[in-house]
This record gives structure tokens, sequence and C-alpha cells, in this order.
């Protein structure tokens, strides 16, 4: 006896009324994306409000489980044995093979709880829960019954076949990728960008990105390493449209006109301005950034509102309440923690100013801006007709 | 000027020669028995592993059981420094090696350390030369193994070791001299016997062979055990199914490397001296290295005031022109170079010196090219400077 079936549980998007359907076939197309990047093969069908996937070929359980559990909408995984129904002796015998081939160590607590989507079925709910229960009991002396807090709950479902399964595995909630609209990720290449990212497509949120590439002050390998923290977070949102722009001699332009000490945080109005432009583009309606309140100068409340004003689109900064360590945590759960330390320079760091400000009025940067009248908006033109784009 | 393609990056490996390629695709695909086996087919390969330590025994004038093949610089680094130290432990715990080492000796020698060895490193001067009175004074009745790099990967310096064998060996003459030659083998003409060196350290990549071999040169007498065991290929001493196709390349492209030897190190040294005496031309910039024969004939070492020197790298590798900061090898970490603070270069330029390190394939057209760059970008790049 082996697990052949995944059952998956979704929990938010059994709420949402008439459109449920839609979000059901979301995350059934979600869950045959993950899985297709797998080996096996696999079938994923919905049922009277559940999703299954039976694998028809090899697999390898562990990675079917983490495939599943970076598809956002699932509650739960729970992988499961199912039998043809041939009556209710074979029934019994088929529970006790369950819990001798799953459970090496017999010495738990355990319940059954059988639910009949087979009505039909000759013996009721409550009578197999206690058959199940002494048969179990008697095989395995062991074993001891706790109806209240059982370390194992066998469940059994009677249906046209029958389900056994005891293990619940946590999946990452949230809502199926594609439910919600799209958004524009400003990906840095640091630690807190790749969490954003992936905060938003939790909400059921597409994302595309964009990297702001300034060589030869920032490097290739600072770019490919964006590249794949994209890729990483894709394991998550969904295929990932990356968007390159050489902001080089924008910087540089900023740099000969403005005052020096301004220069991050009217850099971080023009990566907005292009970031929006770019969004439109792509049917994104939202940017995505991964600043946090006070973390570095261009992120205190001043910077923030400052750089806010560029943009006219919602920006959303999911990690805004966090502190460093907990936006740490997190890189470190979803994978990209170790691809963010990289030592690569980002262009943000290049020209920092040694005493940048940090209570910016946005008065007086928009008067710093005044001066960038000649050529900036060729530049930009430039920069968002040169975009390279990279599918992540 | 259109953009050109010129790797100035030598020192941190070559092209592989056409016909290196050829032999070990035919090494591969048609003569790919393991040479240990019984069978024709393993005696073929067997053949090219013997051909291959003979011909670099005759470019060393050694024997070709005194050459052991490895997967490289740093294999080989590690088995003279570990295996000699361990194996002659009882005649004394103390190591003597320089401050301008490769990692692949420094952390063998940390290693050591930590096993109870005691090291002592040796200073440079503004040449990147060691001291030998300071090498006499630290040679105590407990030394047992010193550590030399032939050239320095940085800028080229080349260490006298024949006169360090001699202050050694007065000494005491069972003190082993191990030579970390792997930017020197292919460059300069190396007499083990000669020079009294006991271990030498090279690797096939650096002279147009290809990356994954080398070998450590061990003079018969010298004990040392194995830094590898397993079913005992090549005497017990380098266990491992040997790297047949790599050998064979590192065989054909050391015959190659070392014919017409002098016509090849004379267009190098031209290069060397011509790429420094046009450097003289850029303004705010500090030739490291030492000029002619007193240096390597391969490595270029400067230094742009007011530049950082990974920006100039990138820029230069815009215009099609691919260079190292510091030496490549160590670029993941950026710490400091040792070997320029070692020569004395000021602590505002460590942080804006590019070496420069030529192979057979460059031109005088590419250095002039590199020049014309440099001028076009180094204003600019001075322009735009971190406040």
């Amino acid at each position: 006896m082996q697990y052949k079936s995944f059952l998956i549980k979704y929990a938010e998007i059994g709420v949402k009324g008439k459109n449920r359907y839609v979000f059901e076939d979301a995350l059934v197309a979600q869950i045959r994306h993950s899985l297709k990047k797998i080996d096996g093969d696999f079938k994923v069908r919905k049922e009277s409000g559940r999703i299954y996937a039976v694998a028809e070929s090899e697999f390898d359980y562990d990675e079917v489980v983490e495939a599943l559990q970076c598809v956002f909408g699932i509650s739960a995984i729970c992988p499961m044995v199912q039998v043809d129904d041939n009556g209710y002796e074979d029934l019994k015998k088929q529970v006790v093979t369950y819990v001798e081939e799953f459970y090496e160590d017999k010495n738990f607590t355990f319940k059954v709880n059988t639910r009949r989507g087979n009505k039909n079925y000759p013996v009721d709910s409550n009578q197999i829960n206690r058959d199940l229960g002494e048969i179990i009991l008697e095989t395995f002396p062991e074993t001891k019954v706790d109806v209240h807090n059982p370390q194992v709950m066998l469940h059994v479902e009677v249906r046209n076949k029958i389900n056994i399964y005891s293990h619940i595995i946590p999946g990452p909630g949230g809502m199926p990728v594609g439910t919600n609209g799209k958004a524009m990720l400003l990906l840095s290449g640091g630690i807190d960008s790749p969490v954003a990212g992936y905060m938003i497509a939790k909400r059921g949120v597409k994302l595309d990105a964009v990297y702001f590439h300034a060589p030869p002050y920032t490097s290739e390998r600072a770019k490919q390493k964006v590249v794949d923290l994209a890729k990483l977070v894709s394991k998550y949102s969904g295929a990932i449209h990356l968007h390159i722009v050489n902001f080089t001699d924008i910087q540089l332009y900023i740099y000969d006109q403005c005052p020096h000490e301004e220069l991050t945080i009217i850099m971080r109005r023009y990566m907005m301005k292009i970031a929006e432009r770019l969004a439109e583009e792509s049917g994104a309606m939202a940017l995505v950034t991964g600043e946090s309140i006070g973390q570095v100068a261009s992120q205190t409340m001043q910077s923030l509102a400052a750089t806010d004003a560029s943009a006219t689109m919602p920006v959303f900064r999911p990690v805004i309440g966090f502190d460093k360590q907990e936006i740490v945590d997190l890189s470190e759960k979803i994978g990209t923690y170790d691809t963010s330390i990289l030592p690569f320079e980002d262009c943000c760091t290049i020209f920092v100013a040694k005493h940048p400000v940090t209570k910016p009025s946005l008065r007086a940067i928009e008067k710093s801006e005044k001066k960038l009248q000649e050529k900036i908006d060729e530049l930009m033109e430039t920069a968002i007709s040169t975009v390279e784009k990279i599918w992540c | 000027m259109k953009t050109m393609e010129v790797y100035f990056d030598n020192s941190a490996t070559t092209k592989v020669l056409e016909p290196v390629k050829d032999l070990m695709v035919r090494v591969m695909t048609e003569d790919y028995g393991n040479p240990s086996a019984k069978h024709i087919k393993g005696m073929q390969a067997e053949q090219y592993i013997k051909e291959a330590a003979e011909i670099i025994a005759g470019t060393l004038k050694v024997a070709p059981k005194e050459i052991i093949f490895t997967s490289g610089g740093t294999e080989s680094n590690n088995m003279a420094l570990i295996e000699t130290a361990v194996a002659n432990r009882r005649a004394g715990t103390h190591i003597i090696s320089t401050a301008i080492e490769h990692a692949s000796v420094y952390n063998p020698l940390a290693a050591l350390e930590e096993q109870g060895f005691t090291v002592t490193y040796l200073s440079v001067d503004s040449k990147g030369h060691i001291s030998l009175d300071e090498l006499e004074a630290a040679i105590t009745p407990e030394t047992i193994l010193v550590s030399i790099m032939y050239v320095n990967n940085e800028i080229g310096a080349i260490e006298p070791i024949e006169a360090i064998s001699k202050i050694i060996k007065k000494k005491n003459p069972s003190i082993l001299l191990h030579v970390d030659g792997i930017q020197a083998y292919g460059k300069l003409q190396i007499r083990p016997k000669r020079q009294g060196i006991d271990l030498l350290s090279v690797s096939a990549h650096k002279f147009h062979g290809p990356k994954g071999v080398g070998f450590l040169y061990v003079d018969e007498r010298v004990k040392i055990r194995p830094l590898i065991y397993g079913g005992g290929q090549q005497r017990g001493l380098r266990s491992g199914t040997e790297n047949v196709p790599g050998i064979a390349g590192l065989g054909l492209a050391a015959k190659l490397i070392y014919e017409d030897h002098g016509a090849k190190i004379k267009h190098l040294r031209e290069l060397k001296d011509y790429m420094t005496e046009r450097l003289a031309e850029v303004e705010g910039t500090t030739v490291n290295n030492l000029s002619g024969e007193e240096s390597a004939p391969q490595i270029v070492s400067a230094s742009f005031a007011g530049t950082k020197s990974e920006v100039l790298l990138h820029a230069l590798e815009e215009k099609g022109i691919y260079v190292s900061s510091g030496s490549a090898c160590s670029s993941n970490h950026p710490a400091v170079s040792g070997t320029l603070k070692g020569i004395g270069v000021k602590t505002e330029l460590l942080d804006s010196t590019l070496r420069f390190s030529f192979g057979i394939f460059n031109t005088k057209e590419e250095v002039d090219y590199c020049i014309d760059k440099l001028q076009e970008l180094l204003p600019i790049l001075r322009r735009y400077q971190k406040m």
C-alpha cells in the first residue's frame, strides 16, 4: 500500500459565493502547473468541493508535497489511499493494512472519523467508526482510542470509492495566483523585495518584476542574481516577466544635476515612475516594493512619502511593519535568503552619499528635480524603450 | 574603432589550444578505456598517461615517476603541504611561507596550524621579493618545510628560488622546499633538480590546457603521504581513475608551450613592456609590477587613481576587454589583496588596481585598443564617484 493520491483542501476560496468556481478552477490550474514541473504524471480534478491530485505513474512523494506547498490557495495536503468498495469486510481489511503500513510505531491514540458521501452505503457513519475502531484495537493492542484529543485522526470517506487518510500537511494558505489581478514588483536583489513579492502573490496576485541595472556600476552577476531571485519567487507566483531597465544614464544625470544627499531619493522616484509606466504596459494595477519603515535613510516616513508621491498607482509594501529579522526569517522560509545575500552591488548603493537626507520635503525634492527638465524625459523614454524582458 | 574581444585575463585561465581539444575529444570518444583495465583498451588509455608524464618530466628534466597527476593547482598545493608536513612530523613542526601566497597555500597552512604546526610568514619588499636574511633567520631546528610561490599571481614578482634553496639546504638538507609554480610553469624554464626544488605544483589551465587537471612534482626522496585514498592508482599516491583526457591534454599543452619557448616568452614580454610603456601615457596610473626580466612576462598590474577597480573592470568588459581586479580566484571575497598591501601599494589605490595578464594569442593591437578605451573611460568614471 502506498500513497498515490492527494486530497487538497482549500480554505478561503470556499467562501467566495458565486465566484467560487473561478477560484477553484484557478487553483486546479495552478496545481496542474506546479505538478507539471516535477517527475511523474498526475491527474488533477475537482469533485464536489474538493480537489484531488492522482498520480498515474511513478513519482517522488517528497517532491510532490514540496511542489504543492508552493501553491497558494491550498490550506492542507492530505496524502491518501483510495480503495475500491468491495464490501464492508474488505474495508476493515484495508483500514488495518493502512495502519500497519503507515505507522511503524503503533503506540498512539486515535479516532476514526467517517463521512459518507454515498448515503446508500449499507452501514452508517457512527457504526463504521465503531467497527473500524474495534478492529484496529484488536489487531494492534498498543493503540488506544481517544475521541477528544487523538494523536491520529483516521479519516474514512465513503464515496463511490473509499478514501483513507490521516496525515494532514499544512499548505501555504492564501489564494490561487491569477485570481486577483497583476502587480509590478520592484526587485532589487536584496532580502526584502523577494519576500514582498511572495506576500503579494500569496493573495492571488500575479507578478511581473522590474530590475534597475546600472552597468558598469553593477555587474552581469548582479543581474543574474536578480534573475535567479525572480525564478525562486516564481515557484510560488508562477512565471514572472522580469523587466530589466538600463538605469545608468538617468543615475549619472541625476548625479550631475542634483544635490548629492538627495540622490537616492530622487533616483527612487524615477524608478517608481518607470516601474509605473512598465506596469501600465503590462496590465499591472499596482506596484510592490520591499520597503520597511525606517530600515534605511530612503525608507524613513518622509522618504517613503516623497517616493510614494512619484507614482499614481497604489504602491503595496507588504513588509512595511516588519523588523529586519522577521523579513530574514521569511526569506529563509521561502528559500530566497541564500541568493539574496550574495555580495554584488546593486545600483542603490553605488553612489550613496555619506549623509543622505533622511527627512526630505517633497517640495525641496521637486525643486531639485526641476534641474532635470532638459533631458530627463528623453532619458526615461530611452530607458523604457530599451527594456530587456526575461521570463523567469 | 569597433568593439574587439580582448582577453587579458590569462593568469585566471586560458583558452585551450585546438590540438589539445582534439586530442581530448579523441580520448573521450575513442580511447576511453580505464587505464587500470587489463584489456587493450585499458592499455591504450594508460599509454596517454605515460606519454604525458614523459613529456612533463622532459620539460623539467626529472623522472616521469616523480610526476603525480592531480585535479589541479589547489589539490597539488594541498597535497604538497599537508601530506609532507604530516609525514615528516617527527622531524619537526615548523613551516615557513610568505605573506603573498595564494589561498590554496594559505588555507592548508591554516589547517596545519590548527593541528599543532607553527607557520612563519615572510614579508616582501616593495618589489614583492622575500628577504633572504629574514628567511635564514626564520629557520629553526624544528623547521621541516618551506613553501614559496615562484611567480606571484597578482604582480608577477619572481622569487629567487635557487638562492632560497641554497640557504635552506645549507642550514639543514632535510628541510623540504615546496614551490607553487602555478603561474611559473610554461613561462619560465624550471629545473627542480638543479634549483633544489623538492615539490612543485602546476595547473594545466594556466598554459592553454584544460581545467580540472594538474600535477605535483615530488622528488623521489621526499617522504609524502597520499591526500586521496582508494584503488591505489598512481602508485597509491593519488587514487581515483585517472582523468585520462585531462592528463593527455595537460601533456600536449606542456609540450606545445615549451616548443619554441623563447619566441613565445619574447612575445609575452614585448606585450608586457609595451603595455607598461603605454600605461605611462594614461594620467593618474601607477604600474605595480617590475619591468623587463625582473618579473614574469605575462603580468601587468596597474592602479588607476580615483576609480573603483570593479567598476573599471565592468566598464572595460562593456568594450569587450576582460581583465581582473586583484586576483580572479579570490575576487569572490572582496577582501583587499595581501600582495598589493605587502608591496606597499597606497591604501587608497588598493581598490583601484587591475591585473592585465597576457597569453600567446594576444597582440600589440589589443594593447592599443585597451589603452584607447582606458583613455576614453577613465575621465568619465573619475567624474562620477561615491561621495
